[in-house]
C-alpha cells in the first residue's frame, strides 16, 4: 500500500525533526561562533540581520553575506550543506517573489522582446530583495546551527525574555518529537492492519480519527506534565538556571558585531 | 502515629470509579509494595498520596495534618510537603520536560528556591550518584528507556525527599537497567526514607519491599509479608497477579499457577 499524504507529510515533519537533531552535533563543533557566549552569538548576528535589512546597497549586503560565508567557514559549518538546505531553498521562494519586480519597476531598459522588458532598476531591486533574504537567512541558519536550542532558550531569558514565552517554547520544542513520534507510530500500525485499498472517504475518515486520538493524547500527556512538574514544587513561577559567564574573547567578539552591523547600516543608508 | 493514613477513600475519573473506600497506614521507613494487576488503583493511589489529586469521599492524613486541596494551596504547607514527598512517575517521557538532563535535575531544587551555590552541588552529587554525568547535556529525547528511568529518579531523589513514590519503576527495562534501579532502592534499606512501589513485577516485590499490599479495583484486598503474599497463590490468581499454567502429562491434563521469583523458580 502506497503512502497517503498524512503519512508522507508525518514521516517528512519527522525527518525534518531528525535533522535539526543532527544540527546540534554542529554546535558541538569547535568553531569560531562556538567559542562565543550565547548571548553574544544572538545579539551579534540579530544585529547583523537587521543591518542587512536596514542596507539599501547591494555591495553592502554582498560584502555582509561575504561575512556570513567567512563566519560559516571558520565555525565549520558544511557550506555545501549551506547552500543545498538554505540558498537554494531562499532563492526558490524569492525568486518568485522578485521576477515581477524585473519588468515591473521603471527605468533605463537592458533588456527588451519588444513587448516585455527587463529594466537596470528592476534588476537591482530584485538582486536586492534576493540578496538580503539570502543573507539574513545565513545569519540566522548560523545561530541555529551552532546553538543548541536550549542554550538559544536560556541566552533569550538572560536577555529578559518573559520566562513563561521561554519555559513554552522549550517545552513545544521538547514534546513535538515525542507527539510527532507517536503519530507516526500510530499511522505505521493501522497500515500494518490495513488490508486492501481504503477509499478516498475512507481514508478521511480514518486521518480525523487519528488525529482526534493524538489530539486526546497529547492532551492526557499535557495534563500529566502538569502533575508532574506540581509535583517537583512547580507553583505558577517557572525558575530557570543560567549560569553565562562572559570573557574578554566573548567581549572582543560583541564589539566586533556591532561595529560591522553599524558600519554596514552607516554604508549602506 | 503512622506518616499516611488514608480513611475509607474513594477517588472517581469522570465517573469511573479508581479507589472504592481504601483504607491504609504507612509508617515512616517503611518500604511498601503496592501490586495489582492493570487498573486497580496503584497509580491514582501514588497520585493521592502526593497530593496531586484529592479523594471525593474519605480523607488523607499526611503526619498528622489533613492532605487536602485547601492545605496545598498554602506554600507554608506545600512547598516542605513537595520537599519531604517525592513521585518518580510510571512514564518518564511526562517526568522529563526540561532541555537538557542538567535542566531536569536542577528543576526541583530551583523552583523550591535553593541557593544557586548549593542547589549546584546538590545537582551534581545526584548526576554522581546517579551515573549519569556524562548525560548532563543531552535532551530527552536522546536518552534510552533506561537511562530516562534514571533520570526520572535523579530528578526526585535530588531532593532528598522523605517519602519516596515510584510508579512502576522498573516496567519496561531490559534486566541490567531493572538491576539498577532495584539496587538503588536496596541501598536506601534500613535508613528513614519511606519508598511506596507500585508495580505488577511480583519478582522484585522481595527485594523492594517488607510488606506488600494487593489491590483489586479501589480496594486493599490482603496485606502482607513478602513472603505471606507471594506463597499465596489462590491469592495472587484472584489478584489477576498470576495466571493458570496449562500443560500435559501424557493423556491428563492439568492446571496450576504459574509465578516467577528470584529466590524460586516454580510451577
Amino acid at each position: 500500500m502506497s503512502r497517503g499524504f498524512v503519512e508522507a507529510t508525518t514521516i517528512g515533519f519527522a525527518r525534518a525533526l531528525t535533522r535539526a537533531m543532527l544540527s546540534e552535533e554542529t554546535a558541538r563543533k569547535r568553531g569560531l561562533l562556538q567559542s562565543l557566549d550565547v548571548r553574544v552569538r544572538l545579539v551579534g548576528l540579530l544585529s547583523l540581520v537587521l543591518a542587512v535589512t536596514l542596507s539599501r546597497k547591494i555591495s553592502v549586503v554582498g560584502a555582509l553575506f561575504a561575512v556570513a560565508i567567512l563566519l560559516a567557514v571558520l565555525s565549520r559549518v558544511n557550506l555545501f550543506m549551506l547552500a543545498k538546505r538554505v540558498w537554494l531553498i531562499v532563492l526558490g521562494f524569492t525568486g518568485v517573489i522578485a521576477i515581477p519586480a524585473l519588468f515591473t519597476t521603471p527605468g533605463r531598459i537592458i533588456v527588451s522582446n519588444g513587448t516585455i522588458a527587463i529594466t537596470e532598476q528592476g534588476l537591482r531591486t530584485a538582486s536586492l530583495l534576493v540578496l538580503r533574504v539570502e543573507t539574513a537567512v545565513t545569519f540566522t541558519t548560523l545561530l541555529i546551527l551552532c546553538t543548541p536550542w536550549t542554550h538559544v532558550l536560556k541566552a533569550l531569558r538572560a536577555l529578559r525574555l518573559p520566562k513563561e514565552a521561554i519555559t513554552m517554547l522549550a517545552m513545544t520544542y521538547r514534546y513535538v518529537f515525542l507527539l510527532v513520534d507517536t503519530a507516526g507510530q500510530m499511522l505505521e500500525s493501522r497500515r500494518s492492519r490495513t488490508v486492501g485499498v481504503l477509499t478516498g472517504p475512507e481514508q478521511r475518515q480514518m486521518t480525523a480519527r487519528t488525529a482526534g486520538v493524538l489530539l486526546s493524547k497529547s492532551v492526557a500527556l499535557s495534563n500529566d506534565v502538569y502533575l508532574a512538574m506540581e509535583s517537583r514544587g512547580f507553583r505558577g513561577d517557572v525558575q530557570i538556571l543560567s549560569n553565562f559567564r562572559m570573557t574578554m574573547w566573548d567581549y572582543l567578539g560583541l564589539l566586533l558585531f556591532l561595529l560591522a552591523a553599524a558600519l554596514a547600516v552607516w554604508m549602506g543608508r | 502515629m503512622p506518616l499516611f493514613e488514608l480513611r475509607e477513600v474513594s477517588f472517581d475519573y469522570e465517573g469511573i470509579a479508581a479507589l472504592r473506600g481504601l483504607s491504609l497506614s504507612i509508617e515512616q521507613g517503611e518500604r511498601l509494595a503496592l501490586v495489582g494487576a492493570n487498573g486497580s488503583g496503584k497509580s491514582t493511589l501514588l497520585r493521592l498520596l502526593d497530593a496531586l489529586c484529592f479523594p471525593s469521599s474519605g480523607a488523607i492524613v499526611f503526619d498528622g495534618q489533613p492532605l487536602t486541596a485547601q492545605r496545598l494551596q498554602d506554600d507554608k504547607f506545600a512547598l516542605p510537603f513537595r520537599r519531604r514527598v517525592g513521585l518518580v512517575f510510571q512514564n518518564p517521557d511526562v517526568q522529563l520536560f526540561n532541555p537538557t538532563v542538567f535542566d531536569e535535575v536542577a528543576f526541583a531544587p530551583l523552583q523550591l528556591k535553593w541557593p544557586k551555590e548549593e542547589l549546584l552541588a546538590r545537582v551534581e552529587a545526584t548526576l554522581d550518584l546517579m551515573g549519569i554525568s556524562q548525560l548532563r547535556e543531552r535532551p530527552p529525547y536522546r536518552l534510552s528507556g533506561g537511562e530516562k528511568k534514571r533520570v526520572a529518579l535523579a530528578s526526585v531523589i535530588v531532593l532528598e525527599p522523605d517519602v519516596l513514590l515510584l510508579d512502576e519503576p522498573t516496567a519496561t527495562l531490559d534486566p541490567r537497567s531493572q538491576s539498577q534501579i532495584i539496587d538503588l532502592i536496596q541501598q536506601w534499606k534500613g535508613s528513614s526514607k519511606t519508598i511506596v512501589t507500585a508495580t505488577h513485577q511480583l519478582e522484585i516485590v522481595e527485594d523492594i519491599a517488607d510488606r506488600v499490599v494487593v489491590l483489586e479495583e479501589g480496594k486493599v484486598l490482603a496485606s502482607g509479608t513478602p513472603t505471606e503474599v507471594l506463597s499465596n497463590h489462590e491469592l495472587l490468581l484472584r489478584a489477576n497477579l498470576v495466571h493458570a499454567h496449562r500443560h500435559s502429562h501424557g493423556s491428563v491434563t492439568h492446571s496450576h499457577p504459574h509465578i516467577h521469583s528470584h529466590s524460586k523458580h516454580e510451577h
